[in-house]
């Protein structure tokens, strides 16, 4: 039905769209015009066009809902506050009136199916009609409005504006649903585990006995040993990126003939393109046996786990973000900066060092934030490659593990929605959302205060 | 020894007698070249000490080209190839045994636009003793800041506030701090590439009195598009015209008596 709906749409608009520009131009002939016929098109067809997606937009839902209402009723009245039985009835009546329903439909439920059907028929057949109406209405209101020295031109000019502005709500929409969606499990969550065990309790552990009879843990959730492991390898794997990333990106700003730049941001960029996954695997079946059988030979004992591996790794795959942006940075410093520099008889390092560095100062943080925040929120590398034993240690040669791990694990498979271990991933997720825009915040801070005038 | 020609009877008379001060810089042949673009033409010239030397032209004429042979600035751009013979002070600045960054902490620039470090007005102006390690303690360092920054006539404006940032002064005072910078590591010669062009009139005056006085100690060279600036300030002024070196002279008789048809012009404002 959407896409008949939407064809039809398609065709009118682009049909009020000429007429409306023939006939400015017709009008043109006579009178000269405020805005250009394809303004007085557009008028036109924005006049069918905006009204006829209102209408579905409204329509279709409120449709459904009556179909679906009425359809439980015919089926049985009392069915409206059991949300379970709810469901499963609706999924009945829907595959019936699709011809899809497998065995023998009781009396009720083929009488509930037809009422479904026959209104589902009556709501397509109403919202077609009515688009029609808006249609014709939209053409009369256009035409009534459209003169020679009607300010088309301004009303498109408004009607995107509009329409940006709707494009910008959506994405602000969106992340406050999320994070009210987020923040809401967590409460419940805090129904069941005190907020005070939860931050500062030593012990992670989310396993529940899922029946009575069941023994097993009764499940501890104090996050300190996952900050610890996640703080270890994001460590770590600035340690690796932040050095080599911003030496990478001085040597390509500052000192790499542009023959060498073009072969290598491409190939730099690659690693930024490679799957994490790819990159966990690597960790995990090259570097963590690497680096266990040369720990080994030191005399060190080392997990097969490790989160020294897992760091490196992600370290690695944060390199791109480091050297990409602070060279972007980094190249925005004023070359009459660098020239002042050079003619006091500084050296080129020297100019990095006291000048184009400090210049770049802000920039260069900001890309270290957003790295920091990539590996925090990293999953796929630790999963594979940390392990998931909650260890309170900072030896990096023992299995830690993170907050992205623990939520990935505790929310696949069979999860009942209402335990607190399954809701503690909410949690997680909850508390690293805070990390994540906190290290935002602060980058965006230093930026500010850092950032120079440079006309 | 009667077929020798004396000096003075082929060159004018104001070009007879010797600089003051003798001769700071002497270039012969300098070309340049960008890639392909040839931008200079077997330029000549020679810069008397401790005076002001204008070099004008029209745009593009190389005039600025040249200015950055002088301190080797032509080296920080990968395309550009100079040739030719430069000598300061009897020392060729092209020779193996040359540091580059010596003859810069010799040589001084001042850019058109103002361009002093994101950094306070106090480490603005240590940054050349500092890297030179030209001051032995903090208060030899202080010492150095003051007299050039005094030197640059900027001292009472910014006295009190030493440590805010030498990118929140006005045009005219960047310009004047990028000034008291370069004479901070006491370089012998001052290049000022169109140091006036962005400042308002009240800027430019106080620029070219401070030239006035620095002259009594250093030798600049200045680049201007400003006929009027080149009369006031220079004691010498050479013309440049698409790469070739028309004419030089004492200012004065550039302005009043020109021995060339394109000088004539120029000043004259028929062209450029």
């Amino acid at each position: 039905m959407g896409l008949l709906y939407f064809s039809g749409v398609a065709v009118l608009v682009v049909v009020g769209f000429l007429f409306g520009r023939s006939r400015a131009a017709l009008a043109e002939r006579t009178e000269p015009l405020h805005s250009r016929p394809n303004y007085h098109g557009a008028f036109v067809a924005l006049s069918i066009l905006i009204p006829m997606v209102l209408l579905f937009a409204i329509g279709v839902p409120i449709a459904n809902h009556v179909t679906e209402t009425e359809a439980l009723n015919a089926y049985d009245p009392q069915i409206a506050g059991d949300q379970l039985r709810r469901g499963a009835v609706l999924r009945d009546i829907v595959a019936l009136a699709n011809e899809r329903y497998a065995g023998q439909p009781s009396e009720a439920l083929r009488r509930a199916a037809d009422t479904y059907a026959s209104l589902r028929a009556w709501s397509i057949y109403l919202i077609i009609c009515g688009g029609i109406v808006f249609a014709l209405l939209g053409i009369a209101f256009s035409l009534r409005t459209l003169s020679a020295r009607f300010r088309a031109r301004n009303r498109v000019e408004a009607v995107v504006k509009w329409t940006l502005f709707a494009a910008a709500c959506v994405a602000v929409l969106t992340t406050i649903g999320i994070v009210a969606s987020v923040v809401f499990e967590t409460i419940r969550f805090f129904d069941r585990v005190s907020p005070i065990d939860f931050l500062f309790g030593l012990h992670w552990s989310p396993q529940t006995a899922i029946r009575a009879d069941q023994g097993g843990s009764s499940g501890s959730f104090g996050i300190v040993p996952l900050v610890t492991g996640t703080l270890l390898i994001t460590v770590i794997a600035m340690l690796i990126a932040g050095p080599i990333g911003l030496f990478a990106a001085i040597y390509m700003a500052e000192y790499a003939t542009p023959r060498f730049r073009n072969f290598a941001k491409p190939v730099l960029e690659i690693l930024a393109g490679i799957p994490t996954v790819v990159l966990g695997f690597f960790a995990a079946l090259t570097l963590a046996p690497l680096i266990r059988a040369s720990g080994e030979a030191l005399g060190l004992n080392v997990a097969s786990e490790s989160a020294l591996a897992a760091g490196i790794v992600m370290g690695m795959m944060i390199i791109p973000f480091v050297s990409s942006l602070s060279d972007d940075v980094i190249n925005a410093v004023p070359q009459s900066l660098r020239d002042g520099s050079y003619a006091m008889g500084a050296t080129k390092s020297e100019t990095i060092k006291k000048v184009v560095l400090p210049a770049a100062f802000g920039g260069i943080v900001s890309a270290f934030m957003l790295a920091i925040s990539r590996a925090v929120g990293e999953t796929m590398i630790v999963v594979m490659a940390a392990g998931l034993a909650g260890n309170l240690t900072f030896n990096p040669l023992e299995a830690v593990t993170t907050f992205t791990v623990q939520i990935k694990t505790i929310l696949v498979g069979d999860q009942e929605f209402d335990s607190a271990k399954t809701l503690s991933a909410f949690a997680l997720g909850f508390v690293l959302f805070f990390f994540t825009l906190t290290l935002n915040v602060i980058a965006l801070q230093i930026v500010k205060r850092y950032r120079e005038q440079y006309d | 020894m009667n077929t020798m020609v004396k000096v003075s009877d082929i060159v004018p008379a104001a070009e007879a007698h010797a600089p003051e001060h003798g001769t700071k810089v002497v270039a012969r042949d300098v070309n340049v070249y960008y890639g392909e673009k040839r931008a200079l033409f077997d330029v000549s010239l020679d810069i008397p000490a401790r005076s002001v030397m204008a070099l004008i032209g029209p745009s593009g004429c190389g005039k600025s080209t040249f200015l950055r042979c002088l301190n080797r600035m032509n080296d920080t751009i990968p395309i550009a190839r100079v040739t030719g013979r430069i000598e300061i002070d009897g020392r060729d600045i092209h020779s193996a045994d040359l540091d580059v960054v010596q003859l810069r902490a010799n040589v001084g620039m001042v850019f058109q636009k103002p361009n002093p470090f994101p950094k306070s007005i106090y480490e603005n102006v240590a940054y050349g003793p500092r890297i030179h390690g030209l001051a032995r303690s903090k208060s030899e360092l202080d010492g150095v800041v003051e007299s050039s920054l005094r030197r640059a006539g900027l001292w009472e404006e910014v006295k009190d506030r030493l440590g805010d940032s030498g990118t929140g002064l006005s045009g005219g005072q960047q310009q004047r701090l990028c000034i008291a910078r370069a004479i901070a590591v006491s370089p012998e010669v001052i290049l000022m590439d169109e140091p006036c062009s962005a400042l308002d009139p009240i800027a430019t005056a106080k620029i070219e009195e401070l030239m006035d006085e620095l002259r009594e100690n250093y030798t600049i060279v200045i680049v201007t598009h400003s006929m009027q600036q080149a009369a006031r300030v220079s004691q010498r002024t050479a013309f440049f015209h698409l790469g070739i070196l028309v004419e030089t002279g004492p200012t004065e008789k550039i302005f009043t008596n020109p021995s060339d048809k394109k000088t004539q012009d120029y000043i004259t404002g028929r062209f450029g």
